[in-house]
């Protein structure tokens, strides 16, 4: 099992929303967070004082899949999330150890 | 000004006695229209203060400081309400000495001989023309309250809560009490203007002329000090915009930068509420000039359509401006050229003409837009909401742009001399002096008085929170409250 954690642009969430379910994917974690990397940020002004924004809000989405699906959902989430601009975010994959859902019990693979 | 029946009645008195004139002193009315006028443009003030003034400055400071803000603007409207009720109505608006009025009328103590308070008037501009004179005094009130108000956006998210309760009613009182006396105390027409006409139909003009002098004598003597200079402000572009726009830049020097000025992002935390509080200002503004002409005449109409023009005239020279300079139009600088226009307009608001109004709004806009982008960050200082840079800086041009615009050449009205009974020759020079004494004056008196004000307060309780408290964030600091819990 994987943890598949992407940071996206936000207003991408809903087209990857999608392209998850439609390759059987059920289920994700929002967070609405900021940070940077080559987008760099932006100026603001207010009556003359300048500020630089270098933080900017991106959607880190985190879903937990079985091993055989994690290059499909990469696909599925590169394909809806890009636009070709630079600050389209990242894909992170990471090893999930142990998975239980709540309400039954069940446990890892009948958990997810 | 006000209205002062002892004085006029025994001077009618002395008229009729001394020629038995036909010219009979009129007993003053009060038109219920004006009444009706003068009680919605005092409500329409308060809506200027709260909640106008305080979204317009609460949007502007960061979450953390949003509820001292309001708290701040709340507490000044109670304070001084309770202030003016007590003695303030007094000190600024009976006779007295040319700086100060006296506590005649302390406790609003205005009934007159034998009548209950209801009966009490005060003078308009016209003769024989009256208000109740509680409505009067409620109206003044707002005025009293707001100015204290534009005040604490200089020192906001800094300021100490016990600072600023005790700041505001030894400045109202040591401050505002006589400026507002010396601008606009005087004793109003009816007396000038029942001698003037008693004198006309006087057959022995040798005669009349010695009672008609001692008349113009005894008017030009009941007055405060400014107004015997001859400087005009119609709604209280001195009393009320350059006296708080001068103490707000003394407090912000004395407070010092706030933690992190010029290093951290101290971005406005909701420009939306921004935009609420300057458009309530705007519509409550209409009650401060329109108000201010004191009856429901076409001197009122004059001041509203003013107040339209000029404002939107400022909002556009500023947001232009910026969008030449600094190539995006942004909506802070629309709805700050806005207040600057309406501060600058202020002391106008009667006297311009409408085209007129419109220049005093477009140089007023980028006047306003330099002094508080380029000249303050030359100099330095954290006047944090720009009290200074709208207030003081437009209330000067305003003050100085009332004395060319009211140029009868010029579309404007012309001042009228209660002593001749018309509208005085215009003499810019003349004129030009008159004002620069206004603005000398309250620059002066609330420049240095303020900076007096504050070493006493910093003595007292200390004017500044501890750096842990300032960051923060006085809200849940000094108020035990957040503004937003979502």
């Amino acid at each position: 099992m994987k943890i598949v954690m992407a940071i996206i642009k936000p207003f991408k969430l809903e087209e990857v929303r999608d392209a998850l379910t439609a390759i059987g994917v059920h289920g994700l974690t929002v967070t609405e967070v900021k940070g940077y990397g080559r987008q760099k940020g932006h100026t603001e002004i207010y009556r003359g004082a300048e500020y630089a924004v270098s933080f900017l809000p991106k959607i880190k989405i985190e879903v937990a899949v079985a091993s055989d699906q994690v290059d499909k959902t990469i696909d599925a989430i590169t394909s809806a999330a890009k636009t070709g601009q630079i600050g389209d975010g990242k894909i992170f994959v990471i090893n999930l150890d142990h998975a239980v859902r709540i309400r039954t019990g069940e446990a890892d693979a009948a958990a997810l | 000004m006000t209205f002062k029946r002892p004085y006029s009645a025994g001077l009618t008195a002395l008229a009729v006695g001394m020629f038995a004139a036909t010219a009979a002193y009129a007993e003053p009315t009060v038109n219920k229209g004006d009444n009706a006028w003068m009680l919605t443009s005092t409500v329409l003030v308060l809506l200027m203060t709260i909640p106008g003034l305080a979204l317009f400055y609460g949007g502007l400071v960061r979450s953390k400081n949003m509820l001292s803000v309001l708290m701040q603007v709340f507490y000044t409207v109670c304070i001084v309400t309770l202030i003016w009720a007590v003695y303030g109505y007094s000190l600024a608006f009976t006779g007295g000495s040319d700086f100060i009025g006296g506590f005649s009328k302390a406790f609003l103590k205005i009934a007159p001989e034998g009548k209950t308070i209801l009966d009490a008037q005060a003078a308009t501009f016209s003769a024989d023309v009256n208000i109740t004179e509680l409505i009067y005094i409620c109206f003044q009130m707002t005025f009293a309250a707001i100015t204290p108000a534009l005040i604490v956006g200089a020192f906001a998210e800094r300021m100490k809560f016990a600072a600023v309760a005790l700041f505001v009613p030894l400045w109202v009182t040591l401050i505002y009490l006589p400026i507002a006396h010396m601008v606009w105390y005087w004793a109003g027409p009816d007396a000038i203007s029942a001698a003037l006409k008693t004198f006309e139909a006087a057959t022995d003009k040798a005669a009349a002329q010695a009672v008609f002098d001692a008349a113009k004598t005894a008017f030009g003597d009941d007055q405060g000090w400014i107004f015997k200079k001859g400087a005009i402000d119609f709604a209280g572009g001195t009393v009320v915009h350059i006296n708080a726009g001068i103490a707000g830049l003394v407090g912000a020097l004395l407070i010092g930068k706030r933690v992190g000025y010029g290093k951290e992002l101290m971005a406005p935390h909701s420009l939306t509420m921004t935009m609420i509080g300057a458009s309530l200002l705007w519509v409550g503004w209409f009650g401060f000039n329109a108000g201010s002409n004191l009856e429901a005449s076409g001197g009122a109409a004059l001041a509203m359509t003013n107040s339209f023009v000029a404002t939107a005239a400022a909002a556009m020279a500023w947001m232009f401006a910026e969008w030449i300079i600094k190539g995006h139009p942004s909506v802070l600088g629309a709805l700050s050229g806005a207040v600057a226009g309406l501060v600058a307009v202020t002391p106008a608001a009667g006297y311009a003409g409408p085209m007129g109004a419109i220049v005093l709004g477009l140089v007023v806009g980028v006047v306003c837009l330099f002094f508080c982008t380029v000249v303050k960050n030359a100099l330095g200082y954290d006047d944090s909401l720009d009290v200074f840079g709208v207030h003081c800086v437009g209330g000067i041009i305003g003050a100085l742009g009332t004395g060319i615009l009211v140029n009868p050449a010029l579309g404007g009205t012309g001042v009228m001399d209660y002593t001749i009974g018309k509208i005085a020759e215009y003499d810019f020079a003349a004129q030009m002096v008159s004002q620069l004494w206004g603005v000398g004056t309250t620059l002066v008196w609330s420049g240095i008085g303020s900076a007096i004000l504050y070493k006493v307060v910093d003595v007292i309780v200390g004017l500044r929170v501890n750096v842990e408290t300032e960051r923060e964030g006085l809200d849940v600091t000094e108020h035990t409250e957040r503004a937003y819990n979502m």
